[in-house]
């Protein structure tokens, strides 16, 4: 296959770029490992999504600049914040002329003010429904255009590099096993994050670093990658289906709630409102269980109780329905919550044209590190996702229109066995080994307990042999281990390094936060190793 | 802990049909996906399912037919009674309960 701009992902910052491209006049084709807008993070956003709209009180991108860096604890790069906050109005406006459905007072945009944000700045699609409605909106603008190509079931194994530059990607069809070259002028990566790695997370299947480990593969360098935001009120118990573990956070901006824990106390002083930022509130919920006053299942209550039917049934319509199919009666049962693995402020680096340290590779939405430092504020994920994507499908398109198609040599990669592992077995022992001692409190013990895990987890997954054919289930695993493993083993030295506290990652042996310690650590591959800058 | 009984339909469209047994442990509330993660990671890591989102309903892709009704697997719950699971019968068969669901024009050519 041969295009002018290759953009790997369909969530939100793929699907954008590839508008954004194919605007500027290149042909444009979107793989994604899954079904085209279907997996990856944007579907199952619940509710907001932040931008200074001014539409509920007077705002300016500047205010919304300024709680964003305060939330990203010092380490934001500001340039790129800058453009998630300035974009932001233009593109939840075009979005909104796509009907996308934001929901509305009379002609007024709603905004609801999230934890972190100094006014209602966040918009967000009734009932539940913001990551659905935002999918389906962009599938439906590539659909009309005719320079797109879209591509399920490829997933991309790694990029190829000749004289330097990206000039495409090797892909496996997933459902017949074939390898498939792609040529191509420019590429995007908009993979998503490393959610994956841990064994509680809000995230899909996808989102197991894949990205990251093909742009460390490529040259590239990845920063921040110790900051793993924790959702602090994840659906924990009693079990649920159907619904997104983030689900409570919208009840939250709605109903405030009220955190307990065992002895009935509301611990973070949020007087039923909801103001507590994620670092913040994550922290105080583990020291609550820590101190053995959690919940039985080990997190604490949430608590609508003070809610009537009739005010539930106002603010949820629908859903309150899906929560009796499940059992649960809001009026009468609190539920637990705990923290679960959500999003990662780092990722791979890249300037405020999204453009990588590899010549003609580009990276858009949360595979970018960079713009929410060491905490990413409420709302933020998908207009970071909107508001690069476009930027690095028009640098993308740009750079394109001006180099000949390369032409890729055919490759192959070197016959190779099967290990003699389960690799569905390893991916769930290395999440919970994640989760244990890579999870939001960290300790120098834990840690090298962990890496030295993963560290023997390599030998088993150093080569990839092809799949076997059709479906190769346990193939497409070992693919995702050896990729888990490379981004759990960034996550963890860089979290045994960072000898302080900051944000998402607190050291429970170095609780400051030290003005040392304000810079980014910054990986890249050499020789098969880590090599650790900065 | 309750066993849940699996019965599963597996196979490409190259080869006859075959179905196997497994059992599950489960807790009430758990569903069908659980079970077929659990079967993944204890039993058969070669068993080939579509799932991406794993809980929410968001991602639409665990579609299979469980005792000869079209359901999500992420959505279904497990009982102790056997449960038969095949792939959806009019979609082409990929492997096992993976049918190619994709539309028409998102897929390779």
């Amino acid at each position: 296959m041969e295009t002018d701009v290759l953009i790997i992902g369909s969530g939100a910052a793929g699907m954008y770029a590839g508008l954004a491209a194919a605007c500027a006049g290149a042909k444009v084709l979107i793989v994604d490992r899954s079904l085209i807008g279907r997996g990856g993070a944007t579907v199952m956003a619940q509710m907001t999504v932040a931008v200074a709209l001014g539409e509920e009180t007077p705002d300016h991108w500047e205010h919304h600049l300024a709680d964003t860096l305060k939330a990203g604890r010092g380490l934001c790069d500001a340039a790129l914040s800058q453009l998630l906050c300035e974009d932001a109005p233009a593109r939840i406006r075009e979005m909104d002329g796509w009907g996308v459905g934001w929901a509305r007072a009379g002609n007024r945009i709603r905004q609801v003010q999230a934890p972190g944000h100094d006014r209602p700045r966040c918009v967000y699609v009734d009932f539940v429904n913001t990551g659905p409605a935002v999918s389906k909106t962009l599938r439906a603008q590539l659909q009309r255009t005719p320079e797109i190509t879209r591509t399920g079931d490829l997933l991309v194994t790694d990029l190829v590099i000749e004289e330097d530059r990206c000039v495409g990607a090797q892909a496996v069809h997933v459902p017949t096993g074939e390898a498939v070259s792609i040529a191509a002028k420019a590429t995007v990566i908009a993979a998503g994050g490393l959610t994956r790695l841990y064994a509680r997370n809000s995230a899909s299947l996808n989102m197991g670093g894949n990205g990251y480990a093909i742009a460390l593969r490529a040259g590239a360098e990845l920063l921040d990658m110790e900051f793993v935001q924790f959702f602090p009120i994840g659906h924990l118990a009693p079990r649920m289906v159907g619904m997104d573990p983030i689900m409570w956070d919208p009840f939250r901006y709605k109903l405030g709630g009220r955190l307990l824990n065992s002895r009935m106390d509301e611990f973070l002083a949020e007087e039923g409102k909801y103001t507590s930022v994620r670092d913040r509130a994550t922290h105080a919920i583990l020291e609550e269980v820590a101190a053995g006053r959690g919940t039985p299942h080990g997190g604490v209550w949430l608590s609508f109780k003070h809610c009537s039917e009739a005010e539930l049934r106002a603010a949820f319509g629908p859903v309150i329905e899906r929560l009796a199919a499940n059992g649960i009666d809001l009026t009468r049962d609190m539920i637990e919550v705990a923290p679960i693995a959500h999003y990662h402020m780092g990722g791979i680096r890249a300037d405020a044209d999204l453009q990588t340290g590899v010549p003609h590779l580009f990276a858009a939405g949360e595979a970018v590190g960079g713009a929410n430092g060491a905490n990413r504020l409420s709302g933020n994920a998908i207009t970071e996702a909107f508001t690069f994507g476009r930027r690095a499908g028009l640098r993308a398109a740009a750079l394109a229109m001006k180099t000949p198609m390369p032409s890729l040599k055919a490759s192959s990669g070197p016959p190779a066995k099967m290990p003699e592992i389960n690799p569905a077995a390893e991916i769930a022992d290395l999440q919970r080994v994640m989760s244990e001692h890579v999870g939001p409190l960290r300790s120098r013990a834990g840690l090298e307990h962990a890496l030295q895990t993963i560290m023997e987890l390599k030998e088993h997954c150093s080569t990839l042999p092809a799949p076997r054919g059709v479906f190769d289930a346990e193939w497409l695993d070992l693919h995702d281990l050896a990729n888990m493993r490379l981004v759990a083993e960034c996550v963890t030295r860089a979290a045994l390094a960072r000898e302080e506290s900051r944000g998402a990652h607190q050291r429970e042996d170095f609780p400051e936060t030290r003005d040392a310690w304000q810079r980014h650590q910054r990986f890249r591959l050499s020789e098969g190793k880590l090599v650790v800058q900065g | 802990m309750s066993k849940a009984k699996l019965k599963i339909r597996r196979g490409a469209p190259d080869a006859p049909a075959r179905y196997e047994r497994y059992e599950v442990p489960f807790e009430p509330g758990q569903t069908v996906l659980d079970g077929l993660r659990w079967i993944r990671v204890h039993l058969d890591p070669t068993l080939a399912i579509r799932f991406s989102c794993i809980n929410a309903n968001a991602c639409k892709e665990c579609m299979i037919r469980v005792d000869g009704k079209t359901v999500y697997a992420c959505t279904t719950r497990l009982t102790e009674a056997e449960m038969v699971l095949e792939p959806l019968p009019n979609k082409a068969l990929v492997k096992d309960l993976v049918t190619e669901i994709a539309p028409p024009d998102e897929r390779l050519e």
